[in-house]
């Protein structure tokens, strides 16, 4: 007689929060199609970081890998959230915009490239300050210029979160996948807390942050699209599913008037709650174009 | 930060991949291995710690008594302690005799 064990799920379920960025962006790729550009072996990394001290990365942070996925041309950017937090420098942010554009250049000449961005950040490199802000700016625009011929799959698996200017990046996507451990949120819970004081957000409170912050409730709110488990598994099937989807018909951040009209609809005079919100804004059905 | 390089010139078995592991997360490193375009092996570390030179020398110094490469190595270092640093170096060998 064979004796039954119970194994949990998770147990043989591959993690993909415990890749490093470099490992994400493969995992994601046709097996044997992934290229990479700029890596680092190149040595393009930051001339800024070592003049304060700190230790640069010979690839600033910013994996940008070319291959197929589900058989269509593609460009995987991952940041690295544990270096300097998955932070946005002068270099990171060129090369990123750098891709961005070059899958504009091949969407444009007959050969749709999707790109898919693994982003893991807290938004703009203090160090780098204003190189950053404008590399910024730098990738927005370019998210909207591709975003015309292909679609610009955003992923935020956790557990740094997506945070900062990144997450307007995250807003302007065609598509968002993100995991229960993920975060995505422009102002993070500790900054918050400094600018409006305890009262307004505890940063330590970890319920109340995963319950406006969470994935789970990003994606009831509709301000993302799909909420996977951590596994490489599922992100990767989310992944090709809306590579292979295409374009939405009218992104997210096009409904302007609508995310208008339920913002005015929203009732300050008490205190807004996670779960009522979540409801109010999952009636009338917005998507990214998830179809 | 502070800068530290090493030479082992007895090191000259011929190198002939190229490796790269590791995050400068804090507590960890990343090493870029590759063949020496000089005469033996050499080491050059940038580190967010100051005052360790002697530590590195160490790790090296034992490193080298095990392997005989003529490698260039690069190491971008956020507080990575002796253990993790012999692990990544392991893990660097593990990738070029693959």
């Amino acid at each position: 007689m064979s004796e039954s064990t119970f194994v949990p799920s998770f147990v043989n379920r591959r993690s993909f929060i415990e890749l490093d960025g470099r490992a994400r962006a493969q995992s994601l790729l046709d097996e044997g199609t992934g290229k990479e550009l700029v890596g680092p072996f190149d040595r393009i990394e930051s001339p800024w970081l070592p003049m304060q001290d700190v230790a640069p990365q010979a690839d600033d942070g910013c994996i940008v890998m070319k291959g197929r996925i589900a058989g269509n041309p593609a460009v995987v950017i991952s940041l690295e959230g544990a270096f300097q937090g998955g932070s946005i420098g002068e270099v990171s942010g060129a090369k990123m915009t750098a891709a961005l554009d070059l899958a504009t250049r091949d969407s444009s000449a007959g050969i749709p490239t999707a790109a898919v961005l693994l982003l893991e950040t807290g938004g703009v490199r203090l160090q780098e300050a204003n190189l950053g802000l404008a590399a910024m700016a730098e990738v927005i625009a370019s998210i909207l210029s591709l975003r015309q011929h292909a679609p610009v799959i955003t992923v935020v698996a956790g557990t740094v979160g997506c945070f900062g200017g990144m997450s307007l990046a995250a807003g302007v996507s065609s598509y968002v996948v993100m995991t229960r451990e993920a975060r995505l949120g422009l102002n993070g819970p500790e900054v918050i807390e400094q600018e409006s004081g305890i009262e307004e957000f505890d940063a330590s409170d970890r319920a109340l942050i995963w319950a406006i912050h969470g994935g789970e409730q990003r994606v009831g709110m509709g301000l993302a699209d799909a909420l996977v488990e951590d596994s490489i598994e599922e992100i990767e099937s989310a992944v090709r599913r809306y590579v292979l989807a295409g374009r939405p018909a009218q992104h997210r951040s096009e409904q302007v008037q609508l995310y208008r009209e339920r913002i005015a609809a929203i009732d300050t005079s008490k205190q807004i709650d996670p779960s009522a919100l979540r409801e109010q804004w999952s009636v009338c059905e917005s998507k990214g174009g998830a179809g | 930060m502070e800068k530290i390089e090493f030479a082992y010139p007895a090191a000259k078995r011929r190198v002939t991949k190229r490796a790269h592991v590791g995050v400068v997360g804090s507590g960890d490193m990343e090493i870029l291995l590759e063949p020496s375009t000089t005469e033996g092996a050499h080491v050059s570390i940038t580190t967010s710690v100051n005052g360790f030179r002697d530590t590195w020398k160490s790790i090296f110094d034992r490193f080298f008594s095990r392997f005989d490469g003529a490698a260039s190595i690069q190491i971008n270092d956020a507080g990575a302690t002796p253990g993790s640093v012999l692990l990544r170096l392991e893990q660097a060998l593990e990738v070029i005799e693959q």
